[in-house]
């Protein structure tokens, strides 16, 4: 076995502080990736002057944890990360500094200082608004309804092992058309429990397909409005740091 | 409305393809300026890459043109990649444009569309931006209302494969070419455009500075060699010269390097620590073309180091140049820089390393705060014999002293790059290479007392250029170079004590007589590059796009009614007295000079490096009014505040 060579100096200071972070992902930046994304933060971290902690070892690495990040494609404005410090910093001040490090189209919303329980815990579930470019209300609604009125909907996604069949339709706990575009367009807004696999509006989208013959001309814009615990009425969901605040206090 | 952006028709097409991201802009520290900056004069350009986005947003070359430009107030400069065949389908299908990531303005809109090519396969992706911009494949069918097709970048240097496609080739350094260019544009837009786009051609040609193909006819003899390359204007020079810029202090650029959202062959910020290189390897165009010597000082490079990771972000720094470890003060660099970043998490690197144990040193003190993984050096040749001929000056007794100190340091790893068809070559001098990587083995298992060291030999073809000593040599053809890397490959293979702990990497022999093909082509090899293209082709620097038959069989119908074919133009050997196709562009190198210097490769006579003895002549000097830029100034970084000044502003309770 090869002996280890253990990096030379000082183990790297431990983590002070978490700090909550919400933040957007809009326009064209709706395209890029989780990989995509945690380049530029870790990039914009570094410019911001964050005193982030850092994992040990040969490629110590800044302590970020993801959260259920939205796909490829959707926008958002409502994805949520955590990170360590090394140093206490007052929350304000990283939300700013952070936001003016990343490029415009991928917005700092909020950070809070994190309380204990798990953030992955409190999301829950999903709000999502989807226009569908090019379809008029008159034309989704008897879709909705009949894609409503069954008890399974099945689809097929391709994942990293392979095509994977699941149901679509028990997770959707809300599904309406809630709007009309400025070009007549039906704007829909879905209330999706989070579940495994996870079920995303273009899944919804696919089996409201194969179910009712609802066939977009051009790929819908989708985006995440909100996501965290479930509402008691089910009908939407709440503010996943609203419990950082109350433990912690704005100020953090 | 010219200048108008196609994100609109764009978006829906970008939800149909892989990796979106790279379409969309918006990158760190890019620009996006109003289409009228300077009302209707505005100059604009759009600058490409032919190649994925992937590998052309970290390119230098574009990074400081572009920035150049657009500091200029009546100017504006975009970017624009090749795009993949998915999306060029879709774009074909729903009429999109070729377009530019900064603005997705269509590229057809710009004054100036100029293209850097650093490797001659980029030629079929710049047939499918072209088509895709709707501006004709041949300068001839152009009109005043498309852009001009200007070239740059190494491969500019023979521009002739291309020079239907081009309306002009600028070679050598840019910065101030495309300025240059810029006034002149700028004027002639000014004054309402006075004899079209001829008219504007011909200024640009008269500055002898700006290679026009129109405006030079070629004639043949009947054998197929070149008979004459001849000016057809008033005013237009015989020989076209390289741009040099002097004093590299004075160009810190990219001040503000571009970060990509999408993953990029070069995660890192570069610096630019020197250009040229006078080590006068003889099979190396770079070296070659881009004499003299000219350095940046220690405190140059540290200005740039310093406010290019403010502005980036990056984790790591590259200390970029043909040969780094040639700086006059690199050790001061390495150990300023080291001591600045130290406890940053910031890494610097080296691109490529010569064979010599201060190499190690330096290599030490870059791996200072970790990670020491693997170490890459060139000798390039294995035998004593043919390092002479390439003038590679490095014994074997060197080489095996520098991987042992490598060994010793604490590196598991050490990559040992060669090339395979060499002039003179034969199977011995390959089969050398075998003998060469046990030694390294042997020596390090020594000097390391382990086993679990290993070395990887990396091999490809030799590919002739123009502009070096041997391009006038025949290249191996693909057969025989694959056959000679078999051979190789079972020597190693088939040692028992050693063949395990060796790698083998090797990059077959096909691509390289297409790269052959377009490095030291003429204008009638621009038939070959249109029918490949035609039939299909792009892409042809990546393995899974490149089809060695479909240029065979493009190769043999377009040269059809010549009396030349594919093998005439690789595996042939030239006279002193032919004239080759690259001839009236001067890189200031002196004919002789590099005939000379043949002759000398064959006789194995190596000739020094003439930053430390006396000039040897090679005529770049004198021809182009240049002189070697280089330290030491004696200067030391000081230390200083870097990264995390943010940090008391977001100190808690600092408000
Ligand atoms: C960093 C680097 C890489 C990086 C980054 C590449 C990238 N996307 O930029 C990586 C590791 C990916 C890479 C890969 C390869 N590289 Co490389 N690389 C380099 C290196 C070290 C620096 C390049 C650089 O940034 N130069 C500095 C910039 C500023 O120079 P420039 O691009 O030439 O631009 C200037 C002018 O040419 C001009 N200009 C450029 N474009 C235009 C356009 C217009 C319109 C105008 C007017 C002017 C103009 O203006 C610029 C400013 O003065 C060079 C060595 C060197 N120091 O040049 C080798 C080098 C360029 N690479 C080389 C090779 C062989 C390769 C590979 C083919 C290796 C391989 N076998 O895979 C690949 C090809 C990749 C590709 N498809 O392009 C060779 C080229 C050999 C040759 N032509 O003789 C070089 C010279 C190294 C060597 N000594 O052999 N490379
Ligand atoms: S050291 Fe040799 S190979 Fe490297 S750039 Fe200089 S001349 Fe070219």
């Amino acid at each position: 076995m090869a002996r280890q060579r253990t990096p030379e100096g000082p183990p790297p200071p431990p983590a002070v502080q978490k700090l909550r972070i919400r933040y957007a992902k809009r326009g064209r930046l709706r395209f890029s990736s989780t990989r995509d994304f945690s380049r530029a933060l870790e990039r914009a971290l570094r410019r911001a002057g964050v005193p982030m902690a850092f994992s040990a070892g040969f490629h110590p690495h800044p302590l970020i944890s993801y959260a259920n990040a939205a796909p490829t494609g959707t926008a958002s404005e409502a994805e949520y990360l955590e990170i360590r410090l090394a140093e206490r910093v007052a929350p304000e001040a990283v939300r700013d500094a952070l936001d003016e490090a990343l490029p415009d189209g991928l917005d700092v919303l909020e950070v809070r200082e994190a309380a204990p329980g798990a953030l992955a815990d409190r999301l829950e579930a999903s709000e999502w608004e989807v226009r569908l470019r090019g379809v008029r209300p008159p034309q989704v609604e008897p879709a909705l309804a009949a894609y409503l009125a069954l008890e399974r909907a099945e689809t097929t996604r391709v994942v990293k092992s392979g095509p994977r069949t699941f149901d679509t339709r028990e997770p959707v706990l809300d599904l309406r058309v809630a709007g009309v575009g400025e070009d007549g367009c039906a704007i829909l807004r879905m209330v999706v429990r989070h579940t495994t696999p996870s079920v995303r509006p273009d899944d919804i989208l696919t089996a409201l397909r194969a179910v009712t013959g609802l066939a977009p001309p051009v790929p819908p814009l989708v985006t995440r409005l909100a996501q965290g615990p479930l509402r008691p009425d089910r009908a939407g969901v709440a503010d996943p740091l609203a419990t950082d605040e109350e433990v912690v206090g704005p100020e953090g | 409305m010219p200048g108008e952006s196609v994100f609109p028709a764009l978006e829906p097409l970008l939800e149909q393809v892989s990796k979106p991201i790279q379409y969309v802009g918006g990158e760190l520290n890019s620009t996006v300026k109003p289409w009228e900056v300077a009302g209707d004069e505005t100059v604009r350009w759009a600058l490409m890459y032919p190649d994925a986005y992937e590998v052309g947003v970290p390119n230098q070359g574009v990074m400081i043109l572009y920035e150049v430009l657009n500091e200029r107030p009546d100017a504006l400069a975009e970017r624009t990649y090749a795009v993949w065949p998915d999306l060029e389908a879709l774009m074909r299908e729903h009429g999109v444009p070729q377009f530019t990531v900064d603005g997705h303005r269509p590229v057809g809109d710009f004054d100036v569309f100029g293209l850097s090519f650093s490797t001659e396969l980029g030629y079929t992706n710049m047939l499918t931006a072209l088509d895709l911009a709707g501006i004709p494949l041949h300068a001839a069918d152009r009109d005043d209302s498309h852009p001009v097709v200007v070239a740059g970048g190494h491969a500019a240097f023979n521009p002739e494969p291309v020079a239907h496609f081009l309306d002009a080739a600028i070679i050598g350094d840019g910065e101030e070419a495309v300025l240059a260019v810029t006034d002149i544009v700028g004027d002639w837009k000014r004054e309402g455009r006075p004899g079209g786009r001829e008219e504007l051609l011909l200024r640009l040609a008269r500055t002898g500075g700006v290679y026009v193909p129109r405006f030079y006819d070629v004639t043949y003899l009947p054998d197929g060699r070149i008979q004459r390359v001849a000016p057809n204007r008033p005013g237009v020079p015989w020989r076209v010269s390289k741009h040099t810029v002097m004093d590299l202090d004075a160009w810190p650029y990219p001040k503000q390097p571009l970060v990509p959202l999408a993953e990029s062959v070069h995660e890192r910020m570069s610096v630019e620590i020197f250009r040229g290189c006078t080590r006068g390897c003889r099979f190396c165009q770079a070296g070659m073309i881009t004499r003299p010597v000219r350095e940046r000082s220690i405190t140059g490079i540290g200005e740039m180091v310093e406010q290019g990771l403010a502005a980036t972000g990056f984790e790591e720094v590259g200390l970029l140049s043909l040969s780094s470890a040639d700086h006059s003060e690199i050790a001061d660099v390495t150990k300023g820089l080291a001591d600045r970043y130290e406890g940053t998490n910031t890494g610097l690197s080296l691109p490529s390393t010569r064979v010599d144990a201060f190499n190690i040193d330096l290599a030490n003190e870059l791996t200072r705060n970790g990670r020491r993984s693997g170490l890459t050096f060139a000798p390039e040749g294995g035998s004593e014999r043919i390092r002479k001929v390439i003038n590679k000056m490095v014994s074997e007794e060197d080489l095996i002293r520098t991987v042992a100190a490598a060994y010793g340091a604490g590196w598991r790893q050490v990559k040992l790059y060669f090339m395979c068809g060499l002039p003179t070559e034969t199977d011995e001098d390959v089969l050398q290479i075998a003998e060469l990587a046990k030694k390294v083995i042997e020596t390090g298992r020594e000097v390391s007392g382990r086993r679990d060291i290993r070395c990887t030999v990396s091999i490809g073809g030799f590919v002739p250029k123009p502009h070096t000593p041997f391009q006038w040599a025949a290249q191996l053809g693909a057969d025989e170079t694959d056959a000679r890397l078999e051979k190789l490959r079972d020597a190693i293979r088939s040692d028992k004590r050693y063949g395990r702990s060796i790698g083998f990497r090797y990059h077959d022999g096909k691509p390289g007589v297409v790269e052959g093909l377009l490095s030291r082509g003429d204008r009638r090899v621009g038939r070959v590059i249109e029918a490949v293209w035609r039939g299909g082709g792009r892409f042809d620097g990546w393995s899974e796009h490149f089809s060695y038959d479909r240029w065979v069989a493009a190769a043999e119908q377009a040269l059809d009614d010549e009396p030349v074919d594919l093998a005439w133009y690789t595996t042939r050997e030239r006279e002193e007295s032919e004239v080759l196709p690259w001839d009236h562009i001067d890189s200031g190198l002196d004919k002789e000079w590099l005939w000379q210097d043949w002759l000398d490769a064959l006789d194995e006579t190596e000739v020094e490096d003439c930053r430390w003895t006396p000039c040897f002549d090679c005529g770049v000097c004198p021809q182009m009014g240049t002189e070697i830029e280089i330290g030491p100034t004696g200067k030391t970084l000081l230390p200083l505040t870097v990264l995390g000044s943010g940090r008391e502003r977001m100190a808690e309770h600092a408000h």
